[in-house]
């Protein structure tokens, strides 16, 4: 049996990194959705209609697994870290309460009309549907981040002593939810739900494209996947170089707040100035790979790089090294390694963009079979690089789950057993990649039988509502 | 704004906010066991129904609206961890095992109806119609034994109330099944489920009799809040809107019906809260004005509550009037 505190932070990571697929859909799918809905019902063209309907099946089987995997994830809150909820209940407490109130419920309600409603509201209220589902999943990821953010960098808070249990008050609310690494945060985490997105149409665009035209394979509605290539391509073109931009930005805002947790991506153990940055960097030994030190792995380095980027500029500034701070370090081979990952698949899909825009602009974008194949081996990279930049965020900021002020061992219910714990931990395991490899199918089959076909479209005729004898007598 | 500025000066317009956001959780959950209660019901009666058209009609009753309806669980548990963040850790973690019973009975009842529809072959349906009861069943089953658990402060999972409340609020799905059915469906299923319902009310009243005598006899801290005003007006208008049920339901008054089995679900919930009150975790003896979150965010999550709720029942309004009257297997986008 593992301690109460292992198995409740395995537990919490199991779950949240299965979760956070989910959202990333469905956020990422919105702009899409209200686009697409949009041109259906402005235009009236076919091809918006297959667009739509495909990508709101999508959309829907993503949302309902999000939500059953995500409403865990709440009560985990108050199930494994007890100690936490109710000493930062104070500040924690309300924007959970919030993204609720305010995002899910708009989502949800709005999700059953946009969905099932077609036939049954006018164009207005179903525009206005599909817009209130994507305001409704963006502002879901506001409220979690205002949370979450202020556990990065807590402020606007007193310490108080209540019952001999040092519990958080909130004392002042904007500095405490108009956190300035909100911003970064929501910024690059909604690029990202985009970019993720957008790596998934390029790359099953790719594929029937590929087939169709490269492999000789005929299919149908190879026009909705030309097009589906399209819409991806674009969105990849505006978000991946955005992305890398404003990550560099948030990468700047960590080493000003947290920089333990910049120490630990950069595996700086002494306190240094005119630190070089490893742009490539890799493992000659095993002890390289499981306990990274800059200064003893093999990279190309760019001298001054890693100085010059945290401080926007002076590649003589100093950097913190880890051996600074007292306490507990962060697991760095695991930081160190995904933060690496990451920047290396952010600059991966600006060449991809580059790449396929440059084929566009030359009228060769269906000819470039090995475009195709970069495509389509890119279309989970995206979600996997949100991971990586969770683990980033998550395991970085340890031992703490309140930076500087609640550790991580001390947060976690005092009354769970390593029995009980361990218990839900393997039962999460177990159901979760059950969801995940459920989800993956009915995936497959959908994309698998295609767009709807262009007999079974509806778009202009829209029957009255059904009166007391329907379902009667069939 | 440093210190809160006017949001520290006490509770706004000298309310009291304590005593409000206790009715406030109570009110959320007892949303939530109404709405999702029918969804639940529409489980169980999917298990009576063997036609496979039938059981696409039961599917398709609840399609566009268990989500929604689901997610007044999600804010239940973020107005307690708000307003009462000490009974938000002590009671879930107290709980451990039962929440992610709950949890996951939630998990397989929100899958199977959208898992049902992506393939037409017999055994995937039978698979995930079976799911679908389960899930449906064990939910409000579970969430009853929670309930108990919580106002008799129990520590054991398994326990007499337990077991005879988590049977109350599956025979309490039921009713509010049967009601919510008979507005969506039409056709001899409609017919059917009366005595569906009869059966299920009886089964309630039965059930909630014997909790509300064994906490008489077996739970001396509860007894003389049983004989408090606002428990015996609860108690008799339970009473009351049983027989409302009944004889609209045999008169097919399917609206009144409806609206009698909302009634009941919200006096359950309300014997609930009479009972419990002023403490808020009886085990732990934390009473509502000890366990209330600080003035600052009070405020805060007040003035939240107070515009988004008018506005959440705005959505719902457009949404049930949307799907009012019988809705066909065949809708979609």
């Amino acid at each position: 049996m593992l301690e109460p505190v292992a198995a409740s932070r395995l537990q919490f990571a199991v779950t949240t990194i299965v979760h956070i697929i989910f959202p990333v859909m469905s956020m990422g799918l919105a702009p899409f959705l209200i686009y697409f809905t949009w041109k259906d019902i402005r235009t009236g063209k076919p091809i918006y209609e297959q667009l739509r309907r495909f990508w709101t099946k999508i959309f829907a089987i993503s949302f309902v697994v999000g939500t059953v995997t995500g409403i865990v994830l709440e009560f985990e809150f108050g199930t494994n870290f007890a100690v936490f909820a109710t000493a930062a209940g104070d500040l924690f407490g309300g924007p959970l309460a919030l993204e609720g109130m305010m995002a899910f419920m708009l989502e949800a309600t709005f999700l059953g009309i946009f969905v099932f409603g077609r036939q049954r509201v006018g164009n207005v209220l179903y525009m206005i549907s599909a817009v209130a589902v994507g305001i409704g999943t963006w502002l879901s990821a506001v409220w979690i981040l205002v949370a979450n953010s202020w556990m990065q960098t807590p402020r606007g808070y007193e310490l108080v002593s209540e019952n001999g249990q040092q519990v958080v008050t909130l004392v002042d609310p904007f500095a405490a939810y108009l956190n300035p690494r909100f911003l970064w945060m929501y910024v690059h985490m909604q690029n990202a739900a985009v970019e993720s997105v957008a790596l998934i149409l390029a790359g099953l665009g790719a594929y029937f494209v590929f087939r169709h035209h490269i492999w000789g394979y005929p299919i149908e509605n190879v026009e909705f996947w030309e097009t589906t290539l399209k819409f991806g391509l674009i969105a990849l073109i505006i978000t991946a170089p955005l992305q890398v931009l404003h990550g560099d930005l948030y990468a700047r805002h960590v080493f000003e707040t947290q920089p333990q947790k910049f120490a630990a991506m950069e595996a700086i153990w002494e306190t240094e100035s005119y630190v070089p940055e490893y742009i490539i960097a890799f493992p000659t030994s095993i002890e390289n790979l499981l306990d990274p030190r800059a200064k003893d792995i093999f990279g190309i380095g760019i001298p001054g790089g890693a100085s010059w980027l945290a401080s926007g500029g002076d590649p003589q500034a100093t950097i913190r090294g880890l051996e600074e701070f007292e306490g507990p370090q962060p697991p760095v081979a695991l930081v160190f390694w995904s933060f690496r990952a990451m920047v290396g698949l952010g600059f991966w899909f600006i060449l991809l963009a580059v790449w396929g825009g440059y084929r566009w602009i030359r009228g060769q974008l269906l000819e470039d079979d090995l475009l195709h194949l970069a495509l389509m081996a890119s279309t989970p990279l995206g979600i996997l690089a949100v991971h990586l930049g969770w683990i980033v965020t998550e395991v970085g900021r340890q031992p703490w789950i309140i930076q500087d002020v609640m550790k991580t061992s001390a947060g976690v219910s005092s009354d769970l057993t390593g029995t009980e714990a361990t218990v839900t931990l393997a039962g999460f395991v177990v159901v979760y990649l059950a969801l995940l490899v459920l989800y993956l199918y009915v995936i497959a089959r959908i994309v698998r039988s295609g767009p709807p076909a262009l007999a079974d479209l509806t778009v202009t005729e829209r029957p009255d509502t059904p009166t007391d004898e329907v379902g009667t007598d069939d | 704004m440093t210190d809160g500025g006017w949001l520290a000066n006490g509770p706004l317009f000298d309310l009291p906010l304590a005593d409000i956001w206790f009715g406030l959780v109570f009110f959320i959950f007892a949303m939530f066991l109404f709405l999702d209660g029918f969804d639940f019901g529409v489980g169980l009666l999917f298990a009576t129904r063997a036609d496979s058209h039938e059981r696409e009609q039961l599917l398709a009753a609840i399609g566009p609206f268990w989500d929604g309806n689901e997610v007044w669980l999600v804010v239940f548990g973020g107005a307690l961890f708000a307003a009462f963040p000490a009974v938000y850790g002590n009671l879930f973690s107290r709980h451990y095992l039962l929440m992610f019973a709950i949890l996951g009975a939630l998990i397989i009842r929100g899958l199977a109806p959208e898992m049902y529809e992506q393939r037409e072959d017999d055994r995937w349906h039978y698979w995930w119609g079976r799911a679908f009861i389960v899930g449906s069943v064990a939910a409000p089953f579970f969430l009853g034994m929670f309930t108990a658990n919580w106002l008799v402060g129990a520590t054991t999972i398994i326990t007499l109330p337990s077991l005879v409340v988590g049977l109350a609020v599956v025979a309490l799905t039921v009713v509010d099944g049967v009601a919510f059915l008979r507005l969506k469906i039409r056709g001899e299923l409609r017919a059917d489920l009366q005595a569906d319902g009869y059966r299920a009310l009886g089964a309630y009243l039965v059930l909630v009799v014997l909790t509300l005598a064994y906490i008489a006899v077996a739970v001396p801290d509860l007894r003389s809040a049983l004989v408090s005003p606002l428990v015996v007006t609860f108690i008799v208008l339970t009473l009351v809107l049983a027989g409302v049920y009944a004889v609209a339901t045999s008169r097919d008054r399917y609206y009144v019906a409806f609206v009698a089995a909302a009634g009941l679900v919200f006096s359950l919930v309300s014997i609930v809260a009479g009972l419990m009150y002023p403490a808020i975790d009886p085990a732990v003896g934390l009473t509502v004005d000890a366990a209330i979150v600080s003035t600052v965010p009070l405020n805060l999550m007040s003035i939240g509550a107070g515009l988004l709720l008018p506005l959440i029942f705005i959505y719902f309004g457009v949404l049930y009037s949307a799907f009012s009257g019988p809705i066909d297997v065949e809708e979609s986008y």
